[in-house]
């Protein structure tokens, strides 16, 4: 298989009983590139990406990561295999700091044989966490303040910052600016700007056809479990987006399901 | 105010804050009731101007009342072991009830392999097992009484973290189990004369050696140790840490393991300092460790607090009995106020969190 493909899937299923929540989804991402999965509330965005990510057991179909065929058992295979997920409920703990969360559940230590009492190594999480915020450009005043103590952006940043932190291979961001002020979503998305810059990919689930438009290199569209067309920004604008989204229009290599 | 720009919106930071840590303020408290002891003291007629804290008599190697000294913190030592345990219980958000009756029905197990042969010349008359189970070395008991500890952990923590049973439930379960063991295990009789090693673990000032060395021990451990890390992120958002891949319930049972092995060896210590273990022995301690570490600020929706805090929070309980006992009002007065210290303590930590988000 081609080297460049970070993420494929063929006849990606999964249905719930009765219910096709996603049917036949054939996906690609290529290296450094920044692809946006689109459609409306309940066309299967968020059900494609739980397959990918382990969070649920698909019904049918394949899926390679960078080449090798992967089956998650869960979200934690997933996230050593490479794939790092900002989830629209921010999974952050809140009564602990910057480098507390970033290294949450992976901290680096001295002394491993203390089994469960090994000691934690702060000095060295605070100088990674202040590289992987230099490298996503997040600004955070003091990064020994606890979450609590952040807004709605710092708090998405640092969840992003995780990432940049552990050199992911894939990076998924479920509706990111979803619960954020203007200002703050202003951030994130230079954060993901920066992210493109450093040719780090990225599947972006968004309904914001603006940010869009102005972040990504190619959109995908989902509608009714079904992948109903794959656009280039360039040769698409955002009425066309809608068309698709709203069923009005279908691409061509897809037309043979919608009816 | 720090350079906040680029754009990130919200809120900023005062760094002054952080400086300003919780612990402080119960220090502060302890330092305000200890004052008002001080002047009650030399105030209230009957006292004939007596002092709390200071060494009155005309000596000159002291200046402090270190009888009293002793006594405050002695008082406390031996519930401030279990208090140990439920503070890192409370910061997962958890809670035990079961520690008070686990040190009496500790106390019956490990006094009972902590016997002398010979009392006196005669057998012993208080003899749970035979021979065999006389004279045997200190570590026996000691070992005997902490595997029980962890046992007991093990259930509650099982039942909490992978049955699901509210740790209010499994605890006060636990409660009724452990005082039924503690009155079953010598049919009620209470179980005496140690040797003299099992006697030296609570003799004199033991307790508060056993309490300030455990407490400094837990919070190295809570501060310095991935155990501490992940004991706080359960109790500060559960969801989070089982998605970062910390096993969320193989840790809530070793908490509450650890807490229980803590109340376990409160149970040795007690019994050593009294030569004797009775079934009734740690009535209300579980509420006393609670009300502990509550004074010393943790929160009981988890992920806040600190062992020295509990400690803090342990001084202020000793100095009011202290302080109580010394200004002659009895112990009815004592527990009226310090219902009211732990009340006022939850009311000024909430007006705090809220003055603060």
């Amino acid at each position: 298989m081609n080297q460049d493909v970070v993420l494929k899937t063929v006849d990606l299923t999964k249905h719930y009983g009765g219910v096709h929540a996603l049917e036949g989804a054939d996906f690609e991402i290529r290296k450094g590139e920044h692809v946006a999965i689109m459609g409306d509330n309940g066309a299967g965005k968020s059900t494609f990406v739980r397959q990918i990510t382990g969070v649920e057991q698909r019904t049918r179909g394949q899926v390679w990561l960078y080449g090798d065929e992967v089956h998650f058992a869960g979200p934690l295979d997933a996230r050593e295999a490479g794939i790092e997920t900002v989830f629209q409920t921010l999974a952050l703990a809140d009564d602990l700091d910057v480098p507390d969360n970033l290294f949450l559940g992976r901290e680096k230590t001295f002394a491993d044989w203390l089994g469960p009492f090994r000691i934690l190594d702060y000095k060295g999480m605070r100088q990674a966490t202040i590289d992987g915020l230099n490298k996503t450009a997040v600004k955070i005043p003091n990064i020994r303040n606890t979450i609590r103590n952040m807004s709605g952006g710092q708090r998405q940043c640092v969840a992003i910052a995780r990432t940049a932190t552990f050199h992911s291979r894939l990076t998924i961001m479920d509706e990111p600016t979803a619960a954020l002020g203007v200002q703050e979503t202003a951030q994130v998305e230079n954060i993901i700007k920066t992210l493109k810059d450093q040719g780090e990919p990225l599947i972006l689930i968004s309904h914001n056809m603006r940010q869009v438009m102005e972040l990504v290199d190619r959109i995908v569209v989902f509608r009714r479990g079904r992948i109903v067309a794959n656009l280039k920004k360039e040769e698409t604008d955002g009425q066309d987006i809608v068309a698709y989204i709203t069923g009005a229009k279908t691409g061509e290599e897809y037309m043979e399901h919608a009816l | 105010m720090a350079d906040t720009s680029h754009g990130t919106g919200g809120l900023t930071f005062d760094k002054q804050k952080r400086s300003w840590p919780n612990e402080m303020n119960i220090l502060l408290a302890l330092i305000i009731i200890v004052a008002l002891f001080e002047v009650a003291g030399q105030l209230l007629p009957y006292m004939k101007g007596q002092s709390f804290l200071f060494d009155t008599r005309d000596r000159f190697d002291s200046i402090f009342n270190e009888a009293r000294l002793k006594i405050i913190i002695l008082q406390v030592a031996i519930i401030g072991i279990i208090a140990l345990g439920v503070t890192q219980v409370i910061i997962t958000a958890g809670i035990d009830l079961s520690s008070g009756p686990l040190v009496a029905a500790t106390a019956m197990i490990a006094m009972s392999f902590a016997q002398t042969e010979l009392v006196n010349g005669n057998p012993n008359p208080k003899a749970v097992f035979g021979l065999w189970a006389m004279d045997l070395p200190t570590i026996v008991p000691i070992a005997v009484g902490l595997t029980f500890g962890a046992i007991i952990g093990a259930i509650n923590g099982t039942f909490i973290a992978y049955f699901r049973i509210p740790p209010f439930i499994a605890t006060l379960g636990m409660f009724l189990i452990c005082r039924g063991i503690a009155l079953w295990w010598s049919g009620g009789r209470p179980v005496s004369f140690p040797t003299e090693g099992y006697k030296f673990i609570g003799s004199g000032m033991m307790p508060v050696v056993w309490f300030l060395s455990l407490a400094v021990v837990f919070q190295l451990i809570l501060k310095f140790t991935v155990y501490g890390k992940h004991t706080y992120a359960i109790g500060s958002n559960e969801e989070a840490a089982r998605m970062s891949g910390i096993n969320v319930k193989r840790h809530k049972v070793l908490v509450y393991m650890l807490a229980s092995m803590l109340a376990a060896f409160a149970g040795i210590v007690l019994s050593s300092k009294g030569s004797t273990a009775q079934a009734g022995m740690g009535e209300f301690y579980e509420l006393f460790a609670i009300a502990m570490a509550v004074i010393g600020g943790i929160s009981l929706k988890g992920g806040r607090g600190s062992i020295v805090g509990t400690v803090l929070g342990a001084m202020v309980i000793g100095v009011i009995r202290s302080g109580f006992t010394y200004i002659k009002l009895d112990g009815s007065y004592q527990l009226m106020a310090m219902g009211g210290i732990i009340i006022a303590a939850v009311v000024l930590d909430q007006y705090r969190q809220r003055s603060r988000a």
